[in-house]
Parts: C-alpha cells; sequence; structure tokens
C-alpha cells in the first residue's frame, strides 16, 4: 500500500514537469509522428509536383513569357516540401535507394540539351555523354553500343541516368527539370540564372532547335518525378512498407534511423559536401539549384526539415498541422537541459539560413555569396555552417543519453556470436 | 536460415566430417571482410561509395567533403574558380571519378570510344648507372619515356596536341577444360596511334592499366608491413613454387623506403602518395608530393611546360593544396567493403574449400589483422579478409606487360585483393578484370595466370566440373 502511494506521487511530479509523462514518452508513438510527417511532406511534394506538371503542360501548350514564369514558380514551390523531406534519408534505405533519381546533383546538363561551349566547354571527352545532347540526337552511343533516343520517354530517361557509370549523368528529377526551365547559368559567380527562352519550347519558331523533343523531353521527366513521389506517398502511408519495417522493428533502431538522419543531413551532407566544398572552392557550380539560384531556398527548407522533424510538429502547404510525441520529448524526459540546448541550436541554424535567404532575395545570389573575395558573403555561409556542426554536436549529446549507440550498426552474425560457427 | 546451416556445419565440423563433404567452414568474421568498417547497406551501383561503417559522425564531413573533390571537375587554368583550375595541360581524366567509376573497377573502351577508365603507362630501360641504382635502391619506379613521360595522356586542355591513343587488338586463344567445358581467352596486342609530339623512343615499355576499384584502400594500408613482409619468400625456400617478393619504394613524406601497396605493380606505399600521384599523372595537377604543375609533361614539350597553370599563391602555390590531398585520402581510406551476400552458403563454402585447396590462398592470403594505427582509426585493429598478401608474383609470359616498375620484373604483378570483385556487374556494370580487363569474367582470370601460379591454373583446368563452378562461386561472393 505504501509503495503503491510512492509510485502515484513520482508520476504525478513528472508529469507536473512536463508533458513526458512517468513511463517516458512512448517510442512507438515517436516513430508514428515521424512517419506521419514522412507522408504529409511526401504528399505535399506530389501534390507541388501535379501543380508543377499541370504549369509545364501550359508551357508546352502555349509557351510565352508568363506560361515559363509559372511554371518556373511552380518548380521553386515544389521544392518547399520536398527539400524538408530529405531529412528522411540516410537511415530509411528505401528512401536512399529512391532518392539518386529524384534529386541527384551536380549534372553535365550537356547530356541533355545544348549548352554554351564558351562556359561549358567541350573537353571532358573522357565523360563521352558530357556533350551528348539527348534532345538533339535521336541515336545515341553510350559504351559503344547503339541506344535509340528516337522516342523521348520514361524508359529511354530512366536507361540513360548515370549512363556510363558517370554519376554526373544526371538526366532524371528535379535539378533535371529544373536545367529545363532554366538553362545553363553562364553568368559565373555574377549575378543572373539561367535564361532559357520560352520560345525554346514552341515548336511553331522554334529556338535552340528540337523544340518538340525539348517539350517531349520536359513532359516526360515531369511525369517521372510524379511517379517517383508517388512511390514515397504509398511507402508512408497507413500501409506502406517503409511506414510498417519502421514501426515492426526495434523502437530503438526506429529512433536511431531518425537520429541518423537528422545528423547525417546537418552534418556531411548540408554543411559538408553541399556548403563547405563551394565556399572552398568559390565556385558557382558548387551550388544546389544552380541554374534558378534558388539555392537559399534549397538549404533554408532542408534545416527546416531537421527542425520540424525533432519537433514533431509540420506545417503542410495547406496550412494544416502533423504534429505528435516526438524524439524531442524523448530528450526532454531524460534530460530537459539538453533538449532546451537542441532547440535553441535548431534555432539557431533557422536564424543563419534566414540570412542567406534574405540576402538572396535582396538580389545576391548564393553564388555570388560563396564567391572569391567576397568575405562577407562568405561569412553568412560559414556561419550557417558552423551552427548545423553546433546543432549535429547537440544531437551527439542527445544520442548519449539516449542510449542508441548499440543499435548504430547492423551485425553479422559470424562477429556477433562466433562460438556458434564451427571452427 | 543462416543460424541452422551454421550449426549444422559446426556439428560436421564436431563430427570430423566437414572436410570430407568437402565444405570449408565458414570462419568467425569471414563476412565482414572490412571487419567493423564493412558496410551492410543495400547492394546496388552504389556498393562501392560508401563509408567505413565505424567511421564516428564528426567524421562525415570530411569524408563527404573528400568525395565533392572525387568528383569535381577540374578546368584550365586560369578561370574564375581558382581553386579547381590547373588542369593538364596535358590528362587522362578531368576527375577521380571518371576513372574510378562509381568507385569502382575501370573497364577497356568500348569500339570507338576514347578510352577513359584504362590507359598506357611508359617508360624506357635505364639508360645510365644512375638510373640503375636509383630503380635498384627504390628511389624510383621507372625512366620516363623522354618524349611523353611516364604514362600516356590521350586528352589536352584546348590549345595543346594531345599524346596519342592506345588501340587494342584482341586474339582469341581456345582453353579446353575438364568435363568437356570450354573457354576463350583474349589475348591483347597494344599499340598507339595519332601520336601528337613526335616518335617514341625506340626501347619504349607500354603497360596497360584499368582503374582499380577503391574499395578497404586504407585497411591495406593498416597491414603492419613487418608482417607482408615476413610472409615473402623471394628464394622460395620452402619449395611450394611461390615465391613473393616484397615491393620497396620510396616514401616520399616518410623518407624511408616502404612497401608497395598500391597500383598493379605495387607502385606507391601509401593511399596519399599513390593519390598525390594519380592527381599529378592523370589530371596534371601539382600538390606537395608531386609538385610539378604541368604534370607529366617533359621538357620535349615545352608549349606544355609553359603553358598556364593553376598553382595559386594562396594554396601555396599548389593546384591541389595539403588539405585537399588530405581529405582525397582520407575519403580513399574509407570506401567501405561491402558486407558478403552468402558466405555461408553451401556451394560458396565447398568453393572456399577448393579455393584453399587449390594453392590460390597461398597468394591470395584471405586474412589479415591491421595494426593499431592513431591516426586511421576505423581501419586500426581490424581482422580483414582482402585475399591478398600484396607481394610480387610472376605470373608467367601471359600476362607479362614486360615493362619493369620498380623492383618488380616485366612479368611479376602484385597480388590484388579480391574483396568487392562478385560486385563488379552490380556496381560497374561489366565483369572485365585483371591489370588490362582483358579477363571478362572471373573463370578467364583465372585461366590468365602462369609462372608461380601456373600449377593451381592447370588445377582449375582439370579439375571436376561442379568443382570449378563452385570455385568461382566463391570469388564472386566475395
Amino acid at each position: 500500500m505504501k509503495r503503491f502511494v510512492m509510485v502515484a506521487a513520482s508520476a504525478a511530479v513528472l508529469l507536473g514537469a512536463g508533458q513526458a509523462g512517468a513511463a517516458g514518452v512512448d517510442k512507438k508513438a515517436v516513430l508514428t509522428t515521424y512517419a506521419d510527417i514522412a507522408h504529409a511532406k511526401y504528399e505535399d511534394s506530389l501534390i507541388a509536383a501535379k501543380q508543377l506538371k499541370v504549369a509545364i503542360d501550359a508551357l508546352v501548350a502555349a509557351p510565352s513569357a508568363e506560361t515559363l514564369a509559372t511554371a518556373k514558380a511552380a518548380w521553386i514551390a515544389a521544392r518547399v516540401p520536398y527539400q524538408q523531406s530529405e531529412a528522411f534519408r540516410f537511415g530509411n534505405s528505401a528512401v536512399d535507394e529512391w532518392e539518386g533519381k529524384v534529386n541527384a546533383w551536380p549534372l553535365d546538363e550537356g547530356l541533355i540539351d545544348y549548352v554554351n561551349a564558351d562556359t561549358y566547354g567541350t573537353e571532358s571527352g573522357e565523360n563521352p555523354l558530357y556533350t551528348a545532347n539527348i534532345i538533339a540526337h535521336p541515336k545515341l552511343k553510350v559504351g559503344g553500343k547503339n541506344v535509340n533516343a528516337s522516342k523521348i520517354d520514361k524508359k529511354l530517361l530512366a536507361k540513360m541516368h548515370e549512363a556510363g557509370g558517370v554519376e554526373a549523368n544526371v538526366t532524371t528529377g528535379y535539378h533535371a527539370i529544373e536545367f529545363m526551365l532554366w538553362g545553363q547559368d553562364t553568368n559565373g559567380t555574377g549575378p543572373g540564372a539561367g535564361n532559357r527562352p520560352a520560345s525554346d519550347f514552341d515548336t511553331k519558331s522554334c529556338t535552340g532547335g528540337n523544340c518538340d523533343r525539348r517539350a517531349a523531353y520536359l513532359v516526360t521527366a515531369t511525369d517521372l518525378l510524379v511517379d517517383d513521389l508517388k512511390t514515397m506517398v504509398d511507402g508512408w502511408g497507413a500501409k506502406g512498407k517503409i511506414r510498417a519495417k519502421l514501426l515492426k522493428g526495434k523502437p530503438d533502431s526506429g529512433i536511431a534511423t531518425i537520429v541518423t538522419g537528422l545528423g547525417s543531413l546537418s552534418y556531411g551532407e548540408l554543411a559538408g559536401e553541399r556548403m563547405k566544398l563551394g565556399l572552398m572552392l568559390h565556385d558557382p557550380e558548387e551550388e544546389h539549384d544552380c541554374f534558378s539560384d534558388n539555392t537559399h531556398n534549397s538549404h533554408f527548407y532542408d534545416a527546416k526539415g531537421i527542425q520540424n522533424i525533432y519537433l514533431g510538429k509540420y506545417t503542410r502547404t495547406d496550412g494544416t498541422e502533423v504534429k505528435g510525441p516526438a524524439l524531442a520529448d524523448l530528450v526532454a524526459a531524460k534530460d530537459t537541459a539538453l533538449d532546451g540546448d537542441m532547440k535553441a541550436k535548431l534555432d539557431a541554424t533557422m536564424t543563419a539560413m534566414g540570412v542567406l535567404v534574405k540576402t538572396a532575395e535582396g538580389g545576391e545570389a548564393y553564388d555570388q555569396m560563396i564567391g572569391a573575395g567576397n568575405s562577407a558573403g562568405n561569412a553568412k555561409v560559414q556561419a550557417a555552417i558552423d551552427a548545423l556542426v553546433a546543432q549535429t554536436r547537440s544531437l551527439e549529446k542527445a544520442v548519449a543519453v539516449l542510449a542508441l549507440g548499440e543499435v548504430k550498426f547492423e551485425g553479422s552474425d559470424s562477429l556477433d556470436n562466433p562460438s556458434a560457427i564451427g571452427k | 536460415m543462416r543460424v541452422m546451416i551454421v550449426s549444422l556445419l559446426a556439428g560436421l565440423s564436431m563430427a570430423g566430417t566437414a572436410l570430407a563433404n568437402g565444405l570449408a567452414p565458414l570462419e568467425p568474421g569471414e563476412d565482414m571482410p572490412g571487419g567493423t568498417a564493412t558496410h551492410a547497406k543495400v547492394i546496388n551501383r552504389d556498393a562501392f561509395s560508401h563509408f567505413s561503417a565505424n567511421m564516428s559522425f564528426a567524421k562525415e564531413m570530411d569524408f563527404k567533403v573528400g568525395n565533392g573533390f572525387f568528383r569535381r571537375l577540374w578546368v584550365t587554368a586560369p578561370s574564375s574558380t581558382k581553386a579547381a583550375d590547373g588542369l593538364g595541360p596535358l590528362f587522362n581524366a578531368r576527375a577521380c571519378q571518371n576513372c574510378h567509376l562509381k568507385d569502382g573497377r575501370g573497364h577497356v573502351p568500348a569500339d570507338g570510344e576514347e578510352g577513359v577508365s584504362m590507359f598506357l603507362r611508359l617508360s624506357i630501360p635505364p639508360q645510365t648507372e644512375d638510373q640503375k641504382s636509383a630503380i635498384a635502391q627504390g628511389r624510383a619506379n621507372i625512366v620516363p619515356e623522354p618524349t611523353y613521360g611516364g604514362q600516356l595522356q590521350n586528352f589536352a586542355i584546348a590549345g595543346h596536341a594531345a599524346e596519342g591513343r592506345m588501340t587494342i587488338r584482341y586474339q582469341e586463344i581456345p582453353v579446353a577444360l575438364s568435363g568437356g567445358e570450354k573457354a576463350s581467352l583474349r589475348q591483347p596486342s597494344y599499340a598507339i596511334s595519332d601520336l601528337g609530339y613526335g616518335p617514341l623512343h625506340p626501347q619504349t615499355l607500354i603497360s596497360p592499366r584499368v582503374a582499380p576499384p577503391m574499395i578497404g584502400l586504407g585497411l591495406l594500408e593498416a597491414i603492419a608491413e613487418e608482417s607482408l613482409i615476413a610472409r615473402a619468400d623471394p628464394e622460395d625456400k620452402d619449395g611450394d613454387g611461390i615465391s613473393g617478393r616484397a615491393k620497396m619504394i620510396w616514401g616520399q613524406e616518410e623518407g624511408k623506403l616502404m612497401l608497395g601497396r598500391f597500383g598493379w605493380k605495387g607502385g606507391n606505399p601509401t593511399v596519399k602518395q599513390q593519390s598525390a600521384d594519380a592527381f599529378n599523372g592523370d589530371i596534371g595537377l601539382s600538390n606537395p608530393l608531386f609538385p610539378a604543375n604541368s604534370g607529366d609533361c617533359t621538357g620535349a614539350q615545352k608549349a606544355c611546360l609553359d603553358a598556364p597553370h593553376g598553382g595559386d599563391d594562396q594554396y601555396a602555390g599548389f593546384e591541389v593544396p595539403a588539405n585537399v590531398l588530405d581529405l582525397v585520402s582520407f575519403y580513399s581510406r574509407n570506401l567501405a567493403v561491402p558486407k558478403r551476400r552468402d558466405a555461408s552458403d553451401a556451394q560458396v563454402l565447398r568453393g572456399k574449400q577448393v579455393f584453399n585447396q587449390t594453392g590460390c590462398a597461398s597468394c591470395h592470403t584471405p586474412s589479415h589483422k591491421t595494426a593499431q594505427r592513431a591516426d586511421m582509426p576505423e581501419q586500426s585493429d581490424q581482422l580483414i579478409w582482402p585475399y591478398t598478401d600484396l607481394l610480387l608474383h610472376d605470373l608467367g609470359d601471359g600476362l607479362a606487360d614486360n615493362r619493369p616498375e620498380g623492383m618488380a620484373s616485366g612479368s611479376e604483378w602484385k597480388t590484388p585483393p579480391l574483396w568487392g570483385i562478385g560486385l563488379t556487374q552490380v556496381v560497374n556494370g561489366h565483369t572485365q578484370l585483371l591489370h588490362d580487363g582483358r579477363a571478362r569474367n572471373t573463370l578467364e582470370a583465372i585461366l590468365w595466370h602462369g609462372g608461380e601460379a601456373q600449377t593451381a591454373r592447370d588445377k582449375v583446368v582439370s579439375m571436376p566440373k561442379a568443382d570449378r563452378a563452385a570455385l568461382i562461386r566463391f570469388v564472386n561472393s566475395l
């Protein structure tokens, strides 16, 4: 009897301290929120891609400066939910396997269409497809074998993706569509994005040649994007396989998947490959959304996606909210101060990313910010990198308090349990 | 399922019958060839591109940035991108990744295709006593061809002539195998056409080279030199017909003779020196270890020497400064070996038994323990399964390039690791093997072995068909 009272009392104290509850936060519930947010982000991405398709159909039907501008705006809008979904990579193997055809970058755009030889160069004979120009060539040669490219369809684009084993041979996904809409950015670290005229899609007064094939390419690539996003929406849906795999596994292993995604995107991918490298090189080509000059948003929404997964609260494109128990609650239940620190670091990152967005909107694009000699611009980008690194450090502390270390690697029968094996 | 097979084997082994039915036991750790650095991710075309599974989170940024430089396309100097200019003037590729496709294995150029992931090394025999002694002492690998240098660059920046083109002709040689099976080997002959800088030296030696896969390089670097050299038997004192010589070459940073572990003939002792050499020879980029801004240009190629370069003061005058070389070296050390898929399969274990009993394991040493390396925690203290002794062996006339390299003779090759070999198709879309891709599959690669490996090769020809199939299955399971 006495014991019962004690338990009840301590439960009351803990409940008073926060939402976590005496028994701790249900890890399954955290995983469910995570899957719900994934589903919502991919569904928002799908909806936005379908709107992009509508705009692209209109552009192809009646090419004009207006229809092209509408299509570009639809592409920029489509990036908002998708970039927030990137934190589902690096851990969910189905997402990792799928991602390459949707968001591959950087790309040798000469594989797809005409490019300006002065700025793009023709000397990469060692990527035999560097200037293959699918749009201009109904017959292609890949690795000595003829490829019939007379019909531009989904099959052809899928086949040519990473052709010859060269990763820069990107034919599908957001960045291929981006290149189709904007064209090559020939401005270096000077102002200006790509500047493709709408007449490039005009079969009646065609510029750039092969407008029918160019239009077909754009439409096909967008159709493929819609198909691919549908796969993810299904995978994370109520009966989806990716959700099921996550929820059926050990809860700690699922939580480790969440943390791996947040940390890997923050640190190696975003701070490292997409930002630090470009800053070291001061190279306009090292810009994630280089044709559209939308890189500031691309980085901002990556960071936003990390933050809203940690908090378990995602505001959908239509303004509705998806929320539930989250990693933040798990961390707070173990160490309230650490959760506070993590939230502050995530906020600091958003502030630093906000500076990049504001600078870009003020007329100085991301590729100018990383330019050599632009010390003020370089410092802004470095500040965002530093903030991402700092939030990763706090996340590592969170991993430590959640005691997830042992589930980081997939094991080996023979190493884990050598005694089971006859020698 | 795996556990069941494993315990069945354990039972058989206790009863003393495992060898009788010819299955080798599954040994602890052999399905994790890179130790705890092994990755267990999905097997697809990215299977060679993952980082060491035991790498700390803090190093992911270095790995990713290193990868960025690895795939980076270098451009002609001068350009607005000072940090990535200085290509050539002569080059074989504009990016590391363009030869090491998907971090994997290069291939023979298809008909009408310019060679990229394969090129020709060039040299002449030593002409002076100084040259002879430098090579004998391991201070130099070769004497470069006087006009064309140490390799044939088949590309050049605008305004400069490429050095020439490699041409290959093949002749099929039929091989009869036991059980009525047949194989055919394609014997290559190499020539150079479209020479851009006049005739070659009359004594020019050429050696074709395919870019090798990048996985597990740091682990190979971490094996203690003493333990590898201890396996050498240059005079074949044990009389098993296998000699095994240590290829010693000068470590530029270390300032001493070291075991040559990288390159088809062990041309370089460390991942860093190998990377620096490739930056300079293949892409034409200066770096702290190979400081020539004009890469492999020779004194006879004056315009090439005088061309603008990308060595900038802010990068200590190098086109690839020390920090970039370190990042690329770190990346190259940490490309993980994939976990084996079916190590406990009965046919695979039968093949393993055949592999060991046939003598393959005499040179393709299955496992090593890596040393403790404070500077390489991911590679330290691991039980690894690379299937190499990293020593030189004479493989006979058929495979000989007749171009000595340092202490390696014209018929010696360094045993290449076999890990990941069965994933060549998945990652690179082909199954071409050996230093010049002449073997079109694993069987052909085995049949090309001669010299010290002649006895083992002959056993493969005459062994029962099912054993041969099991052997190939085993090698492809690695």
